[in-house]
């Protein structure tokens, strides 16, 4: 039988707002248990919550992003049960009228030939609050409560179960991510919670118009997780099936070290939350000045900038996408493009993506970090446009740039002697030494050993230490051993 | 001095008759003889009292004294206030010290009284009679065989006892004018967001609203003055400009339009009660009012909305005290699940363990749509009709109780009964109108009997100036209990 997997993600990404949704406590991430729970987030007798409205521009800006609509009128409610980590005996969440209503994310999936565009529409965003945290090893035949995190604002982001594989759902996940690092609602950090999944997984009978029963899985914290547990729980519920078995509606956990999901809880034992509006606040009202004023304040969004790219730059769609991968890089690349001139460009994305990439991810640093500037790699690409430099030769003054050896391109061109030998009668000159000195390869390449050229072509560039130009030592040469 | 209103012992504390310490110490002494048989109090500490006393009278010498400074004032023990035990009447917090003040306590802190005690409650602020408080049942000092009503029936009796010259109140169903008219004495239920309910322990977040209790609708006033303001810690709390609640007291009644509804007059009420509000009503008609015949037909469905609605808040309010951060914890327990249901079921009183089953059954799954939206729905037709009532006149009157104070022990089997003892009271709290009792006579048993005002929105000036008129030619708010 022909399976389709069908996935709908749930994305809580924690807004970097300085203090929490309800509260005037700090939301810094690693202070001392219990040092940023003040009396409301502790629920002492008494106490009331208050919107943070940083949150709720925040809430908008994403609305905005999604090309969702923004609720001119969306109501907190209490989702009541008891946990010791939640203070209340309830979360304020929103429940029947959220803020952000529909909007939708445009994903790319694969890479190469089997590359393809797709746009996930999602259902809702709404905000609410975190809860504390429970450390069940600190403390022998006890539990341990950390009430920091317990208020910290939340956007729950819910996508229709339109992904139909955990490529989509993991291409889903990057671009969310990187959308809301983009317009500076979340921080994106993963390890710290501030950014994590619960994917919806069903699989059904490839043609069948109903939905299979649902499996979901809690809490998944990287992107390479998400990957493994949905292709594991899809696998797991195709093989229950074709068994004989059924799916069960419940709640999954994914254990990273065995590779699996295990059941938490099953539909029978789920709390009935008793949702209603919470009294203490009133319904959240945006106004359409509001938003315009969010409005204002948007940086342009990574898909309007991708089309720009391709356009602007001559860029492939693949290039546009990568570089638009993160607001930093495609800072980065602009202002490289910017110095080194627009005909540039194409060999500054290049080096972006090639060198400057690979670089970084050796040291394990941010683009924003680069101890090359995006001025000083134009100044490079400059060079290499203008034959200055080859590209092989450019990869050594990149090397320099990057260990503060020159402050410039042409700094380390210059203190180095790495200019390209252009001349035509100092390269025949090497070139007649070389046939000199390797008779033999000459002989190859006439008895018809096209790999003899090659590697008198290298005897030259080592005889120029790289320098000469190898156009012109590949045509030279050619010249010389027809004539 | 134990009989004289707030007015005159600011005048006395003015010109140095009498000093803060020494007025304090004169009510002290008298809570130490009459409180153990009236229970009224459940923490007094003459030290801290007298503390602020000697801050009062600091403040009279160094001339920046207001109207209230050096005035004991006894606060209902649903306030949080700093230092203080703060128990809402329950063995739930009967070990909470609270380490903040409310916004009331806050202003008047601010306006200079002393706080002379903490005064007794029924447990969480639910009942009619005081006879759920932890700390046993306060006694009607007109007769201590009666209930003081409730459930700020400590505030009550205090006052009547002549034990504080003036208290704080709360008000979620009739907690404040019930008790005020069963003990003889005048008390204001604010317009809804008036009084910031920060810092007052939540029963029914949508109805609670704090307000004065006194022997007087001037001292009332005073107390207003001081208790009312914007917080922006409470998000129902109104921005409005301050007001001297004081400022129309002695407007002429000539013209005022009283409405009386034709559903509070008919079946249902004591005929002692009856013949002491038609007597009030014609001392009115002598000021120069007119009455009206007036209809709120649905306010029959008030006391039904009313257990639907105060209880689903309450269930979640409450969910806080768990025993795991404040508060009363089960001194064994096996596990998690374990520690939460003996902490609750010993730590709570069984009228609120009733509300809390009611709560969380509205709210549940498949029944809330029939009771909590019904409910709400009631809610909003109740306060229509108050609306259209008030096109044809300027307050509406009624009994505040259908009867005087009734015996201990002989409502409390019966629920039902109990919460009927607040069926004039309930639909005003639905309403978020401001309601006033004064005393306007006396009825079988010689107890006193109430006479409920209720204004429009944020008319209680108003509202002041008709009870201050009726007491500047009636002596029934002068008279006093023999204890």
């Amino acid at each position: 039988m022909q399976w389709e997997v069908v996935i709908g993600l749930e994305t809580h990404a924690q807004l970097n707002t300085v203090s929490k949704i309800f509260s005037g406590a700090a939301t810094a991430f690693g202070a001392e248990p219990n040092v940023q729970a003040c009396a409301v987030d502790i629920a002492l007798p008494g106490v009331l919550p208050v919107m943070n409205k940083g949150a709720v521009a925040r809430a908008i800006r994403f609305g905005l992003a999604v090309g969702a609509t923004v609720a001119p009128r969306s109501v907190f409610a209490r989702k009541n049960y008891f946990y010791p980590d939640l203070p209340k005996g309830y979360q304020i969440s929103q429940f029947e009228l959220p803020v952000v209503v529909g909007g939708s994310v445009t994903i790319q999936v694969g890479q190469g030939e089997a590359a393809y565009e797709k746009t996930v529409n999602l259902t809702r965003a709404h905000l609410e609050e975190d809860a504390g945290k429970s450390l069940h090893e600190d403390f022998h035949g006890k539990s341990g409560i950390d009430l920091n995190r317990a208020g910290t604002p939340l956007l729950e982001i819910v996508t229709e179960p339109e992904m139909r594989s955990a490529a989509e759902a993991v291409a889903y996940a990057k671009a969310l991510h990187s959308l809301v690092r983009w317009i500076d609602i979340c921080d994106g950090n993963m390890q710290e919670g501030s950014f994590r999944c619960d994917a919806n997984v069903s699989v059904r009978p490839k043609g069948q118009a109903e939905f299979g029963t649902r499996a979901e899985i809690k809490n998944l914290n990287s992107f390479r997780f998400l990957e493994e547990a949905i292709n594991y729980e899809v696998r797991r519920q195709i093989e229950l099936i074709e068994d004989g078995g059924k799916v069960v509606q419940e709640t999954r956990l994914y254990d990273p070290d065995r590779k699996e999901t295990r059941s938490m809880r099953s539909k029978e034992d789920a709390h009935d939350y008793r949702y209603f509006p919470d009294p203490d606040l009133l319904p959240l009202v945006i106004s359409a000045d509001w938003i315009e004023a969010v409005k204002g304040d948007m940086p342009e969004l990574p898909q309007a900038m991708r089309s720009r790219f391709q356009e602007e730059y001559a860029l492939s769609a693949y290039d546009a996408s990568t570089l638009t991968s993160s607001l930093e890089m495609a800072r980065y690349f602009e202002a490289a493009a910017a110095a080194a001139g627009k005909a540039n460009a194409k060999l500054c994305a290049n080096w972006i993506m090639g060198d400057l990439s690979a670089r970084l991810n050796r040291d394990g640093k941010d683009i924003a970090e680069s101890p090359v500037g995006a001025a000083q790699l134009a100044g490079l690409v400059a060079r290499i446009g203008d034959s200055t430099i080859s590209n092989a030769i450019g990869k050594k003054v990149f090397e320099a740039l990057w260990n503060g050896e020159g402050q410039s391109a042409d700094a380390v061109i210059e203190a180095q002697g790495l200019k390209q030998i252009t001349d035509t009668g100092a390269i025949e000159k090497i070139i007649d030494e070389v046939l000199c000195a390797n008779q033999k390869s000459v002989e190859e390449f006439r008895s018809g050993k096209e790999k003899a050229f090659n590697s008198l072509v290298g005897q030259c560039m080592k005889a120029t230490k790289g320098k000469a130009n190898p156009q012109q030592v590949n045509d030279l040469l050619r010249k010389k051993l027809a004539g | 001095m134990l009989n004289s209103s707030l007015k005159q012992l600011s005048a006395a504390l003015a010109v140095k008759k009498i000093s803060s310490v020494e007025l304090t110490g004169l009510f002290l002494d008298r809570i130490e003889a009459l409180n153990p048989a009236i229970n009224a109090f459940i923490t007094v500490d003459r030290e801290k009292s007298l503390g602020e006393a000697r801050v009062a009278d600091a403040r009279i010498a160094a001339g920046n004294a207001g109207p209230l400074t050096g005035i004991p004032v006894a606060h209902k023990d649903i306030f949080c206030a700093e230092g203080w035990l703060t128990t809402c009447g329950s063995k739930m917090l009967s070990n909470f010290v609270s380490p903040y003040d409310a916004h009331v306590i806050a202003r008047f802190k601010a306006a200079g009284t002393v706080t002379l005690g903490k005064t007794n409650m029924d447990e969480f602020a639910m009942g009619s009679s005081n006879e759920t408080s932890y700390y046993g049942p306060v006694k009607n000092p007109w007769d201590i065989g009666r209930v003081p009503g409730g459930s700020s029936g400590g505030a009550a009796a205090c006052i009547a006892a002549r034990m504080a010259p003036a208290a704080t109140g709360t008000d979620t169903g009739g907690s404040i004018r019930q008790p005020a008219a069963l003990c003889g004495l005048t008390g204001l239920k604010p317009t809804y967001g008036v009084v910031s309910r920060y810092g007052m322990i939540a029963f029914a977040s949508s109805l609670d609203q704090g307000g004065p209790m006194a022997k007087s609708a001037e001292d009332c006033a005073l107390l207003l003055s001081a208790m009312a303001g914007f917080d922006a810690r409470d998000s129902t709390s109104l921005e409005r400009p301050a007001e001297d609640y004081s400022r129309s007291l002695d407007a002429p009644l000539a013209g005022l339009k009283i409405g009386l509804p034709k559903e509070f007059f008919g079946e249902g009420m004591d005929a002692d009660v009856r013949a002491a509000v038609e007597e009030a009503l014609a001392q009115y008609r002598k000021l120069g009012a007119v009455t009206v015949e007036v209809s709120l037909p649905n306010s029959r469905l008030s006391v039904p909305a009313y257990y639907v609605l105060a209880p689903a808040e309450a269930s979640s309010n409450l969910s806080r005290f768990d025993g795991v951060r404040y508060g009363y914890r089960a001194p064994e327990y096996g596990d998690l699940k374990d520690m939460y249901q003996k902490s609750r079921a010993q730590g709570f009183g069984s009228e609120v363990k009733r509300r809390i089953l009611i709560g969380a059954y509205v709210l549940s799954h498949g029944y809330y749509d029939a009771y909590y939206l019904q409910a709400q729905r009631l809610r909003r037709l109740i306060a229509q009709d108050f609306e259209a009532a008030f096109q044809v006149c300027d307050v509406i009157m009624s009994p505040t109780s259908p009867s005087v104070a009734f015996a201990f022990g002989a409502k409390s089997a019966d629920p039902v009964q109990m919460y009927l003892s607040d069926i004039y009271t309930i639909s005003t709290n639905l309403a978020g109108l401001p309601g006033m009792s004064l005393p306007c006579g006396f009825g079988a048993g010689n107890m006193p009997v109430g006479l409920q005002l209720i204004g429009n929105y944020f008319d209680e000036a108003r509202m002041l100036n008709v009870a201050h008129q009726y007491q500047q030619v009636t002596d029934w708010h002068l008279r006093m209990p023999a204890v």
